[in-house]
Formats: C-alpha cells, sequence, structure tokens
C-alpha cells in the first residue's frame, strides 16, 4: 500500500508540474491581457514554484510524511484543513449509498439467481443493465425536480443540518450503479457456487434448502461480493464528485471541481490523494476480510 | 435465446444512433446553435420543436442529434486509444516478463487505485476544456483492464506450440506479438473495447457537465444538462431527452458488449471482477 501511494503521489505531482505553462500566470490571468512579471515572480517565490522540479519534488514528499499537503493557491489556507473539513460529508454520503447498494442489490441478485430464467430474473437483469447504462447526474436530476421541485417532500440541494433529508437524493441518486453491478455479480456469483460439486452432494445428502442457501452458498458467493464492494468504492468516489456538485453537497468532490476551474492545483494533488488513500484502505480490509471469510485464500 | 437477444438488440441501438449522429443534418430543421431565438424559449415539445427548446430558444431535438457526435467520438476515438495503450504494456510485458513485466504491472496497479473519472478530471484541469482534452484525458485513464487481459493472455500464448514453432523459424518477437499472440486475444479486447465506449460517453457527460468538457455553445450531451439543470423547474424536457439519449447509447453499448462476451466466451460470465 505503501508503495502504491508513493507512487501515485509522484504521479500526480508530475502531471501537474513537468507539464508546459506556468500556474501562476493562468491563476492571475484571468483572460486580462499580460501578466506583469514582477507579480508573476513573486507569486512563484511564495508558493517555491521558483525552485527546480527535483527539489521541489523533494520537500513534496518530506512533506506528505508529515501529512503537510501545502497551502491553497486561492485561500492560504493549509490543505490538510481544508480536507479534513471536507471528508466527514463525502464519506457519510459514499457509506450511505454503498449500504443502500449492499442492502438492496446483494438480495436481489440473490433472488434472481434461485430462479434463473424466471421473470423475476429477467426483470432484475434489465434493470441492472439499465442502471449501469444512465449517467447518474441525470437521474439526480429527474429525482431533484420529482421529489424536491414537484412533491416538495425532499430538499432540493444543499448539507442542511447535517441530517438525513438531504443525505436521501444524493445517496440514493449515487447507488444506483453500484447495485445494479451487485445485483449482478450476486447473481453470477450464486449461480457458480449453485453448481458447484459441493452444493450437489450437500443436496443429494438431503440437506435443507434454506440452509444450503444461506450458509454454502452465501459464504462462497460472499467473496465475489466483496471484491465488487471493494472494487467499487473507486468508481463510486469518481461518481461522488459528479453527485455532490449537483447537489451542492459540501464534500471533497465539490472541493475538487471548484479547485479544478480555480487552477488551485495543492488542494486539487491533496484531494486526489486523499481519494485515492481511502479506496486503498478499503481494498486493503478487503483482503484481509478474504481470508476470515475464506480461510484457504490466507495460504495461496 | 437471451445471448442473440443482446447482440441483435444492442447492435441496432448502436447503429441507429450513429446514423442520427453521421445524418443528423438530414433529419433537423433548425440549427442547433444558430437558431436561437429568445421569443421561442423554453417551450414545451411541439409539432416545430419536437423535443422542446432550451433557455435560448435552441431546439433541442437538434442540439441532442448534433450531441450524438461528440459523444461518439469520445467514445470510439477514447477507446481505440485505451486499447492501443493496453496492448502495447499488456502484450509486451507477458511476452517479455523480468523487470518491464514488473515495471507494467506495477504501473497498472498504479492506475487502476486513482478512479479513473477523477485521473481524468485532473487531466482535463492540466489541459483546459475541449474535445481534444476529453479524447486525451478519457484515452489515456482506462486502459488498465485491456492491459491485463492482454498480458495475461500473452503469458499463456507465449508456450503455445505455434509461438515457439514461430520462433524456431527465426521471427522476430515483434513479428511474433503482432502476427501469432494479438489474433488471439482480440476477442476479449472487443468486449472490454465495447462497455469501455460506454464507460467513456458516461465520462464525458459527466466531464461536460461540470463545465470542464465540451464547452457551450457547441451541443454535447453532458453540457446540455448543465444548462438544463437551472431551468429544471419550468423547462424539464430539455434535462429529460439530453440523458435519455445518453442512456440510450450507453445502454445499447453494455448490451452489445454482453452479447458479444457470452457469444464468444460463453463461461466468461462476470464483468470486470
Amino acid at each position: 500500500m505503501i508503495p502504491t501511494i508513493l507512487a501515485v503521489s509522484l504521479l500526480i505531482f508530475v502531471i501537474f508540474s513537468v507539464i508546459p505553462g506556468s500556474f501562476t500566470s493562468s491563476l492571475i490571468a484571468d483572460g486580462k491581457g499580460r501578466n506583469d512579471p514582477k507579480v508573476v515572480e513573486q507569486m512563484n517565490k511564495e508558493f517555491g514554484l521558483d525552485k527546480p522540479v527535483y527539489q521541489r519534488f523533494g520537500s513534496y514528499v518530506v512533506n506528505l510524511v508529515q501529512l503537510d499537503l501545502g497551502q491553497s493557491f486561492r485561500t492560504r489556507q493549509p490543505v490538510t484543513h481544508m480536507l479534513l473539513e471536507r471528508a466527514w460529508p463525502t464519506m457519510k454520503l459514499a457509506i450511505a449509498a454503498m449500504t443502500i447498494a449492499i442492502l438492496i442489490g446483494v438480495p436481489l441478485g440473490f433472488v434472481a439467481a434461485l430462479k434463473p430464467g424466471s421473470l423475476l430474473d429477467a426483470a432484475t437483469m434489465i434493470a441492472a443493465v439499465s442502471g449501469l447504462s444512465l449517467p447518474q447526474f441525470w437521474l439526480g436530476l429527474l429525482a431533484m425536480y420529482v421529489f424536491a421541485l414537484t412533491l416538495g417532500w425532499l430538499p432540493s440541494f444543499g448539507y442542511g443540518d447535517g441530517g438525513i433529508r438531504n443525505l436521501i437524493l444524493p445517496a440514493v441518486t449515487l447507488s444506483v450503479a453500484p447495485l445494479a453491478l451487485l445485483a449482478r455479480t450476486t447473481r453470477a456469483a450464486v449461480l457458480d457456487v449453485m453448481s458447484a460439486d459441493f452444493i450437489r452432494t450437500a443436496r443429494s445428502k438431503g440437506m435443507n434448502a434454506y440452509r444450503l442457501v444461506t450458509w454454502h452458498l452465501m459464504r462462497n458467493a460472499l467473496v465475489l461480493i466483496i471484491t465488487t464492494v471493494g472494487l467499487q468504492f473507486g468508481s463510486l468516489m469518481g461518481q461522488a464528485v459528479v453527485i455532490e456538485k449537483l447537489f451542492s453537497w459540501p464534500g471533497l468532490g465539490s472541493l475538487l471541481v471548484d479547485s479544478v476551474s480555480m487552477r488551485d492545483i495543492p488542494v486539487v494533488q491533496g484531494a486526489i490523494l486523499m481519494i485515492v488513500l481511502w479506496f486503498l484502505i478499503i481494498n486493503t480490509v478487503v483482503d484481509v476480510l478474504y481470508a476470515v471469510i475464506d480461510p484457504r485464500i490466507s495460504h495461496g | 435465446m437471451r445471448l442473440r437477444f443482446n447482440l441483435l438488440f444492442g447492435g441496432a441501438i448502436c447503429l441507429i444512433i450513429l446514423t442520427l449522429g453521421v445524418f443528423a443534418p438530414l433529419f433537423v430543421h433548425h440549427d442547433p446553435i444558430l437558431d436561437a431565438n429568445l421569443m421561442n424559449a423554453e417551450l414545451p415539445p411541439n409539432a416545430d420543436f419536437w423535443f422542446g427548446t432550451d433557455s435560448q430558444g435552441r431546439d433541442v431535438f437538434s442540439r441532442v442529434l448534433y450531441g450524438s457526435r461528440v459523444s461518439l467520438t469520445v467514445g470510439i476515438v477514447s477507446q481505440l486509444i485505451n486499447s492501443c495503450i493496453g496492448l502495447l504494456f499488456g502484450i509486451s510485458a507477458g511476452y517479455i516478463g523480468g523487470r518491464w513485466d514488473e515495471f507494467v504491472s506495477g504501473l497498472t496497479n498504479v492506475m487502476l487505485s486513482i478512479p479513473s473519472l477523477i485521473f481524468a478530471l485532473a487531466i482535463m484541469a492540466i489541459l483546459g476544456p475541449g474535445l481534444g482534452s476529453l479524447l486525451i484525458a478519457l484515452g489515456l485513464t482506462n486502459w488498465s483492464w485491456t492491459c491485463r487481459i492482454a498480458r495475461s493472455s500473452a503469458l499463456s500464448l507465449k508456450s503455445q506450440g505455434y509461438v515457439q514453432a514461430a520462433k524456431t523459424l527465426g521471427y522476430s518477437d515483434i513479428r511474433i506479438m503482432i502476427t501469432q499472440i494479438l489474433p488471439n486475444m482480440i476477442g476479449p479486447i472487443l468486449v472490454i473495447g465495447t462497455l469501455g465506449m460506454g464507460d467513456a460517453i458516461l465520462a464525458e457527460a459527466a466531464l461536460s457537465y461540470l463545465g470542464l468538457g465540451i464547452r457551450p455553445p457547441f451541443p454535447s450531451w453532458g453540457s446540455m444538462l448543465t444548462d438544463a439543470r437551472e431551468l429544471i423547474a419550468v423547462a424539464p424536457w430539455a434535462a429529460i431527452f439530453p440523458g435519455i439519449a445518453i442512456f440510450l447509447t450507453v445502454l445499447g453499448l453494455n448490451l452489445f458488449g454482453d452479447g458479444l462476451r457470452d457469444y464468444l466466451d460463453p463461461h466468461m460470465r462476470t464483468r470486470k471482477a
């Protein structure tokens, strides 16, 4: 995990530093005439951009180890501070969305797999492929129109007092794609396990169908389901950026988008690093969970 | 039955949308950009404006048709770039092995740990908005799966008899990689490519929606939705139709990709994972 984090920070640093064009000039240009060279020089000095690239990368890594991500070009606040302020809303949104996806998607895929080829199975799979093909922010826009503007049941945007009412629309919107994928994966995993030899053996020994399903099947399908959940967190974080912007949710994603349009590079770097870090932590947890569910894996 | 259905239905949707996009001028009778007329602003769908009009009185129908050109270009070109990068890295890593293989595998892991939409966002931040930047940003960020598949098939094909035979005949490594190894993995690569096109179209819509992709007034489904958000209460049709267009296109590609996969390999059921 540590080498990956280092590699990612190097990659992000390279993308933002080696590419031609000065950030300072684009920062103060605003499309109006030429820049005053003195101002550019002064700002470069202030942000340490006058030093050679390798020195900058050196101090970037040293600061990173001390959890110092530098200072925002715009607000002059420490980036770490800005990120921590925004972290909780995003975490809340991501966890809520993934919980909805698991609670609905897994049972749906499970039920569909029990009677493959049935009407329910077909309907679930059509819904799943549709869910994967939808632009989620569009669905969010429509949900906003129906539930907030037309029916007035829920607030249309913002964080409110942090309560659940403001969370419902963004979380449900964000859950659609992982939900659809989980339903598909669960169905495939259960079908796969059902055709395995040990299930046939258990059946022929007269094992109760209910126990069979809940224990043997679930335990074996769980590995695939958990992998999907871990991997899906990545694209969930990506989609969260758009959904946060749509619902004016004060999380990391909207901070990232705002910083990108203002070219506030330290904040962009920091926000991306933080999102990658979360993703890696979640996948490490997933690896640990494998070994708990299926002890064979820890030996492999 | 279902197998054929996916392939045919998905393919049909893709073909129809491609035709509508390529021959857009034949189907519309309003210019998507120039025919702005505030007298016609926010009209609901009617006989003249089939999908209604937007805040500046432009025809939503013609903007949706012209917008498909952006989405299809982005989907096809960026996915071609991705496939080329993935194949180049994957085949060479699997075939050559050693240090190069370790480097490529490491790079792939790093790529996989950055959510691709966020990576693309970062690249757009540097390159600035526009079609060219979109093609680069989306073409550089989604090749990891192609690379993985290409690497593992190259690895297993390497020890096959006919590859060994080609070696004995004195074929150069590059010739073996292109003529012996590449053709044998084209099926799965096509499947990933088709599904990836759908992802690229969704990503383009999201980036344009955020104001980082195609800039107005040029019609793109994503940027049309940015405008539509402001007037969702008065002109919902301006939001509904571009969204349906994205949905149908991506659905067509996903169905076609799924169908293609089932057709090529009935045993490979799970998607990507």
